[in-house]
């Protein structure tokens, strides 16, 4: 197996921002207290007129982000999902959703894979919350070069949106070329398969991709979907695979609650698709501190388990 | 600016009371709003959109307007008046208060009504809100100022003292806050529900300049609006001294017309009452 590139989708991120700074000289970018570890630091050294500190006040940012917001300018906001969204619910719900303010909130260390701070900064509820959001797009880029493109997209379409990545290094899956085409609401088909479908979304594209290597080696034929936009979630593209192979799992590294799968499962039922299907998420409990690795391991979140599951809902 | 003629402080009296009675009928018809919060912002109101702030009602995305933000969503009934007092929206549209399809929801919505800058409702936001177009302005070296009115009881609120802290350290003096100080909140007095006192050293300590003045005095909140574009590298707030339910005797500091509009004998009483200071009014002009 050729060695996997390791890339922090953080500093796609950060890269982003100033190259678009640079185009775009409304843009504008918010930070509470964690510039380093959110990478808005790029932007900041960059652009130091143009970009915002406001300190360990969450709320405050968001509303500032909506105000600016209502100025012309393109602000991003950013700190760890579990402070970008939950604890700000109501600032996002009021000066940006209800609003419809061209906000873009981008969120980094979303999910488990935070690891060892433990579950105070393990967010696995922030899909469903944005989900539940009227006008919110929801994002999470799976892979660097993916979200460099998407921060592109973000700051080049009008409208409240969210979006999140991981805390850790995450493998390249595509290069320029593969997400030349991309657009926010439009899953891509990574690998197609005749057997089952895999619809992953962020951090779990990438075990997926293995999950199929490790399957076709045992006669199953599995097709990876990379839904990075859960909100509007590209429905069409869910009934096609949903005819078209025999199970459908999706798989989030956040609550089986209300984000990925809950969609996907809704676009089902509605439409009255019977097939076998699987939510691979954490199970409604909050998870706890330790390596990542191990993490993804005990909470049934990585290639190993994905094979497993695909084996056995095809049975 | 000129100073303001005596006559012209009569006239802006008599826009209060208009604007007071639109309030009253609005509510009554609404079958439901805030009327003691509303007419405690009166005065504060009109100061601000016919004599002190820029704007033109016939361009109200103009970028180098002065923006308004009413952080106390709540005294909508006021806003929405005072707009269409100054040709923001016909007045006709106030009958439709909090009805279905309406341009005048319950509180607030920038997206619904010309003239509203920002969604307000839940308090604790506005001065944030306030901060982000101030922040914008010095961006772009606009000369625009930024007013946003918050309510006492909303002092209560964390997010206010957040913004607050970044509003001096930015040290936004395109920015001025005005405290509706009325003393009463839904479940009571300020000072007993969660006491704000000493409000004014408050705000000091957050690197404020502060001034204190009668809310209800047009003069005198003219005089302070003014003090408050003249002083610079501070915001500045100014604490409103004002009556809850202001200008109808019997919702005068009468906590529960928080959120209880009149019925229709409160509503005929509180009209006759109005009518009577509009009348003395128009003898003086």
């Amino acid at each position: 197996m050729s060695k996997k590139i390791m890339v922090n989708p953080r500093n796609a991120y950060g890269e982003a921002l100033v190259e678009l700074g640079k185009k775009h000289k409304n843009l504008v970018v918010l930070d509470a207290d964690l510039s380093k570890s959110t990478k808005t630091i790029m932007f900041a050294k960059k652009y130091p007129n143009r970009f915002f500190e406001m300190g360990i006040a969450e709320a405050n940012m968001i509303s500032t982000a909506a105000g600016l917001a209502s100025c012309g300018k393109i602000p991003f906001a950013s700190t760890f999902a579990v402070f970008a969204t939950g604890r700000v619910y109501d600032q996002i719900r009021m000066d940006i959703a209800y609003s419809n303010a061209n906000v873009k909130i981008f969120a980094t260390h979303g999910g488990i894979s935070v690891g060892k701070d433990g579950a105070s900064h393990q967010m696995i509820e922030d899909l469903a919350l944005m989900r539940a959001l009227p006008n919110m797009i929801v994002i999470a880029p799976s892979d660097a070069t993916q979200t460099k493109k998407i921060v592109h997209l973000m700051a080049e379409t009008y409208g409240p949106m969210y979006a999140r990545v991981g805390r850790a290094d995450a493998p390249l899956i595509y290069n320029e070329k593969d997400v030349e085409d991309i657009e926010i609401g439009k899953g891509m088909v990574v690998e197609d398969g005749e057997d089952i479908t895999f619809i992953a979304t962020g951090t779990m594209v990438e075990p997926a991709l293995e999950a199929k290597k490790t399957l076709i080696k045992q006669g199953i034929d599995a097709c990876v979907i990379d839904m990075h936009t859960i909100k509007p979630l590209d429905t069409q593209l869910v009934l096609k695979y949903a005819k078209k192979t025999n199970g459908i799992i999706t798989a989030e590294e956040h609550s089986i609650i209300g984000g990925l799968g809950a969609a996907v499962a809704e676009t089902l039922i509605e439409k009255s698709i019977s097939t076998k299907f699987l939510r691979m998420g954490i199970k409604d409990i909050f998870c706890e501190s330790g390596d990542p690795v191990d993490l993804l391991e005990k909470y049934e979140l990585n290639s190993k388990h994905m094979v497993k599951k695909a084996k056995k809902l095809l049975k | 600016m000129k100073t303001v003629t005596e006559q012209e402080i009569n006239k802006l009296k008599l826009t209060a009371v208009k604007i007071r009675k639109h309030i009253i009928e609005m509510l009554y018809l609404a079958k439901s709003g805030h009327p003691g919060g509303s007419l405690s912002a009166v005065e504060a109101l009109v100061s601000l959109y016919f004599v002190h702030m820029k704007h033109n009602p016939k361009k109200p995305e103009d970028p180098n307007r002065d923006r308004f933000i009413l952080s106390k969503g709540h005294a909508a009934p006021a806003l929405y008046a005072v707009l269409a007092e100054c040709g923001y929206f016909d007045v006709s549209e106030l009958k439709k208060l909090r009805q279905i399809g309406s341009i005048l929801q319950g509180h607030p919505v920038c997206k619904y009504t010309p003239g509203v800058e920002a969604s307000t409702g839940s308090l604790g936001h506005g001065l944030s809100f306030g901060n982000g177009v101030a922040l914008a302005g010095k961006l772009d070296k606009k000369n625009y100022r930024v007013y946003v009115m918050l309510g006492d009881g909303e002092m209560d609120e964390g997010q206010v003292w957040e913004a607050a802290a970044v509003a001096s350290h930015y040290k936004l003096d395109n920015l001025t806050a005005l405290l509706d100080r009325n003393y009463l909140q839904i479940d009571g007095n300020t000072e007993e529900v969660l006491r704000l006192e000493p409000v004014k050293e408050r705000w000091n300590s957050f690197g404020w300049h502060t001034i204190e003045i009668d809310g209800h005095d047009i003069r005198e909140i003219l005089d302070a609006l003014k003090k408050a574009e003249q002083h610079k590298r501070q915001p500045t707030i100014i604490i409103l001294n004002t009556v809850k339910g202001k200008g109808v005797s019997f919702m005068e500091n009468n906590v529960d017309f928080h959120g209880v509009p009149p019925n229709e004998i409160e509503r005929d009483l509180a009209i006759e009452e109005l009518e009577l200071v509009e009348k003395k009014l128009e003898a003086l002009l």
